[in-house]
């Protein structure tokens, strides 16, 4: 990974004319990012894993060796020799890493023991994982050595193998070297309660082989024993300074080769990177500070003076789903420390400050359980907190700060160690005016992403402060927003986009505004989203209707109102779903989705859903998707209310409704909320005197709650609530923005909403009122329709010259039963003439 | 009468709905032809998405960014001139393009 930092800083710096560039790597890979090792369980393709623009490894100045490990350095004569062939060099740099440390017990390397390292590590062990299971007959009882940081990885990759998992820890808490007592309790309490067994204060004396050889039982110090059936050590690692000592470089006594801050080596000509130098008193195991002395070489080696002084060690991760993080002084090492601590044993939360001893700094912290304060703590550290820091402990703490009060010299991304001064730059100086850009310019929210929050706040300051508006046009060709587009077609009664264009608007459209249009005049209720001028407007989406995938194809959703479907139901979409081969995967929606379903075969499909008595589900929409709803009254000891009737009615009655953006709804029949419908744009909660009505919520990238927005209504002013709440807001939202946001940016907020809707404040009650009826009332299936309609139909051929001719590029491989994309490796295997092998483990 | 070299009919005009692609077969490779609306002309560029890899560019919307001919990629919204083949959002990427015409009512492209 440090490697192929270098090799990016000496491209970007334009070296690659001046140098020829070779690197020599003994796996078989392009380099690839070691940190995400785990998500190789859940993709199972190491291609994902490969780090930055594969075009650095085929530019004329840079070599890629692969499968080519150096096996000697001859300083004196300037070569190194891998493969038996000796290639000379001006300057060499190590960035040999470091390798797993398997400690000094008696059976260690039986069949069954692994470490975590690389891509071939996982590999393995999955394998092995998965063929034990099969020969066992049972779950396959797994160990892990190590209860740090990596070895909480390891075990979260063998419970979601299936594996019962144990973690053997030496010291007397869980990720020793980053967490107090405290911390490493709160993480135990967490992770036994999905299930890990948690050893601590315990060493492991020997490993034992079964009758067939392979690893089956753990010997533990005390005498006490386990079964185990696969283990890995995860208990640190070691600089690869070996070949470093075998050329005479100097070498710190506990490995590492010894260098100083312009990272150079005993020999002048020999730089070390990464994991395997010691530099500025240690040896750095994190990848932020490698990326860092890569940058310090790349500069030295074009004549510049760079040095490495240290480096932020702050870290956050996510292990088994909880969130660690740790940052500064995180042990309260500074004389006189204080440590402010909160703890909730029951919802499984630690946090703690460490400040000054006069209280004002602050100098670092703790966080297990929930590190959301994470990003706005550690670019204050050396910083005051200002008021009272138990607000930033305490579950609904005090904001974050405003970006505006950083300082330009904290570090806002610490995996690549750049400042908050060098984003506002990237903005003032260098003209950046959006996120992609000020990524690619800094490299800031590059690596792990947990800081592009703060990121984008410090571009919006910067760009209001420059003066930049942020215009609410839509786009090139309306100097509106689309608030202001939707009055003018509604006052105006424009019905065409062109007319629209010619009157208001300029050039010929764009996908940004025409897709607005088209909803807009779909919102209105003018015609069919396939009628004459509107089927140029259509997103592919729309255009089709139905779900665009990866591969070109689409996926079909048929409505289930409320989530109730019948047993015949069930079986036509099954039948459907056969007949076609359809990959065939229930949604967070209460309903069915149908992939892999070619553009020309979507009206042969929907000819069987609509004589089954289906229909559209706008699954493809910004529109109305699903009312959620719990079983309620009906059947659930606990319901109060129909929950599903009402589900049903409402569902029924906002279907196909077009919409800024898509829109959930949900209906619970008990405060219990098993609906979830506290995270739709609109909820409804039933009590025993009728229904709480909560709106603004959703889940997605930025999740929100909703709020309460009525109490006890009756059905009849619930629907009236939310039918006037609805038009309001299709009326006045911005483009794609959800109901939580246009919540915000409403003058008055909510309660200005709720003004409207119960106090009719702006005397359009019966308008919105009339809006909704109207749409109720001209509602009709858009997928029925088109069936009826040959021109409609004319569209969907896969070819104008060949209608019926599939794509010849798609290709699939089966997955646990059913068809899936195959991707890039396999598509090459598939178009040579080979075959795939089915997968049919049914892990991950 | 002679064939005019080098030019293969892909579609009546009227196969055609203005402002919107369709996919063509052109000597076994998929090319996206559009109609535009304003200027009556017809272009024809790769359906090959470069940058998803997947055959859909017929299937983006036409527009404009100033005074160009554009398509965006319906996967991911990248905006391509339809004259040039170029990407407006990246200019390292480029769509392969077709001369496209229509003669006597059929639109014709040559590879």
């Amino acid at each position: 990974m440090v490697a192929q930092r270098l090799v990016e800083a000496l491209v970007e710096r334009g070296a690659d004319t001046e140098w020829d560039i070779a690197v020599f790597g003994e796996e078989s890979r392009r380099p690839y990012d070691r940190v995400a090792l785990t998500s190789y369980f859940a993709d199972l393709d190491p291609d994902n894993l490969l780090l930055g623009d594969p075009g650095l490894w085929t530019r004329p100045g840079v070599r890629l060796h692969r499968d080519t490990p150096v096996t000697a350095i001859d300083p004196a004569r300037r070569t190194v020799t891998a493969r038996g062939t000796a290639h000379g060099y001006d300057a060499l740099v190590l960035a040999t890493g470091s390798y797993a440390t398997v400690p000094p017990v008696e059976g260690s390397d039986l069949p069954g023991c692994f470490v975590y390292r690389t891509v071939d590590d996982v590999a393995g062990l999955r394998t092995w994982v998965l063929r034990r299971q099969e020969q066992l007959g049972r779950p396959v009882r797994g160990a892990v050595v190590g209860g740090g940081l990596l070895g909480l990885e390891a075990a979260g990759a063998l419970t979601a193998l299936g594996a019962t998992t144990t973690v053997v820890e030496f010291a007397d808490r869980l990720m020793p070297v980053q967490l107090d007592q405290g911390g490493g309790a709160a993480l135990r309490r967490i992770v036994e309660g999905l299930d890990v067994t948690v050893r601590t204060s315990t060493a492991t004396s020997s490993l034992r082989a079964g009758r067939d050889g392979n690893v089956a039982r753990m010997v533990f110090a005390d005498g006490d024993t386990v079964g185990v059936d696969v283990v890995v050590f995860a208990t640190g690692v070691r600089p690869r300074d070996e070949l470093a000592r075998a050329a005479g470089l100097a070498v710190h006594e506990r490995g590492g080769v010894l260098a100083g801050s312009d990272c150079r080596t005993s020999d002048p000509d020999v730089f070390a990177v990464g994991e395997v130098a010691h530099v500025a008193g240690r040896v750095w195991g994190l990848v932020g500070p490698g990326y860092a002395m890569a940058e310090v070489v790349a500069d030295r080696l074009v004549g510049g003076a760079a040095t490495f002084t240290g480096a932020d060690l702050s870290t956050k991760l996510k292990l088994l789903g909880v969130d660690v993080a740790s940052f500064g002084d995180a042990f309260a090492a500074t004389a006189g420390s204080l440590e402010v601590v909160y703890a909730d044993p029951v919802a499984g939360v630690y946090k703690k400050l460490v400040l000054s001893d006069d209280a004002s700094t602050l100098l670092g912290g703790m966080l297990v359980g929930d590190a959301s304060a994470y990003t706005g703590l550690r670019p204050m550290v050396g910083g005051s907190l200002g008021g009272d820091p138990t607000g930033w402990l305490l579950p609904d703490g005090v904001e974050p700060p405003s970006s505006t009060e950083l300082p330009d010299a904290a570090t806002v991304c610490s995996c690549n160690n750049v400042t908050a001064g060098t984003i506002r730059r990237a903005v003032t100086d260098q003209g950046r005016t959006d996120l992609a850009g000020v990524k690619a310019c800094t490299k800031a929210g590059t690596s792990c992403g947990s800081c592009v929050p703060l990121v984008k706040r410090l571009l919006n300051a910067e760009l209001a402060r420059a003066g930049v508006e942020v215009s609410d046009n839509l786009c090139e060709h309306f100097a509106h927003s689309r608030a202001r587009l939707f009055d003018i077609v509604r006052v105006s009664g424009i019905t065409t986009f062109s007319e629209l264009l010619d009157r208001h608007g300029r050039g010929r459209g764009c996908d940004i505004c025409r897709p607005v249009a088209a909803s807009i005049l779909a919102s209105l209720g003018h015609g069919h989203v396939l009628d004459g001028e509107n089927a140029a407007l259509q997103d592919t989406n729309d255009h089709v209707m139905a779900n665009l995938q990866k591969d070109g194809t689409y996926s079909v959703v048929p409505r289930i109102p409320g989530g109730e479907i019948t047993p015949e139901g069930l079986i036509a979409i099954g039948e459907v779903a056969r007949d076609f081969d359809l990959y065939t995967k229930i949604t967070g929606g209460q309903r069915i989705d149908l992939f892999g379903a070619r553009i020309e075969q979507l009206p042969a499909i929907w000819s069987r859903l609509v004589d089954a008595g289906f229909e559209s589900g706008h699954a493809y929409g910004k529109s109305l998707r699903t009312v959620k709803s719990c079983v309620g009254q009906s059947w659930c000891r606990y319901g109060v209310q129909d929950s599903v009737g009402l589900a049903i009615a409402l569902e029924l009655r906002y279907r196909g409704l077009r919409s800024p953006h898509k829109l959930k709804l949900g209906v619970s029949g008990c405060a219990r909320e098993c609906a979830e419908a506290r995270g739709k744009d609109v909820g409804v909660i039933a009590t025993d005197r009728g229904w709480n009505l909560y709106v603004g919520g959703n889940g997605g990238f930025t999740p929100r709650h909703a709020v309460l927005f009525a109490e006890d209504l009756s059905t009849e002013d619930l629907v009236q609530a939310i039918d006037r709440f609805l038009i309001y807001y299709i009326r006045t939202a911005d483009r794609l923005q959800r109901t939580a946001p246009w919540l915000e940016s409403v003058e008055g907020g909510v309660d200005a909403v709720r003004a409207v809707v119960f106090d009719d404040s702006l005397g359009i009650a019966a308008d919105l009122d009339a809006a909704m009826s109207a749409h109720v009332g001209g509602y009709e299936d858009e997928w029925a329709a088109t069936l009826r309609d040959p021109e409609k139909l004319g569209g969907f051929s896969s070819f104008v010259n060949a209608a019926d001719e599939p794509d010849p590029d798609l290709a699939y491989v089966r997955e646990r039963g059913q068809k899936r994309p195959a991707t890039r490796a396999e598509r090459a295997v598939l178009i040579a003439g080979g075959s795939l092998p089915v997968r049919t483990a049914g892990v991950l | 009468m002679s064939e005019r070299v080098g030019w293969r009919r892909v579609c009546a005009v009227g196969d055609l709905v203005p402002d919107r692609g369709r996919a063509a077969l052109v000597d076994d490779e998929q090319v996206a032809v559009f109609l535009l609306a304003d200027t009556g002309r017809v272009h024809a560029v790769a359906h090959l998405d470069p940058f998803s890899g997947a055959n859909v560019m017929a299937r983006g919307l036409v527009g404009t960014r100033g005074e160009r001919p554009t398509v965006a990629s319906p996967m991911h919204k990248q905006v391509f001139d339809l004259r040039t083949g170029e990407c407006l959002d990246d200019p390292t990427v480029r769509l392969r393009v077709w001369p496209a015409r229509v003669t006597d009512g059929w639109v014709e492209v040559r590879p």
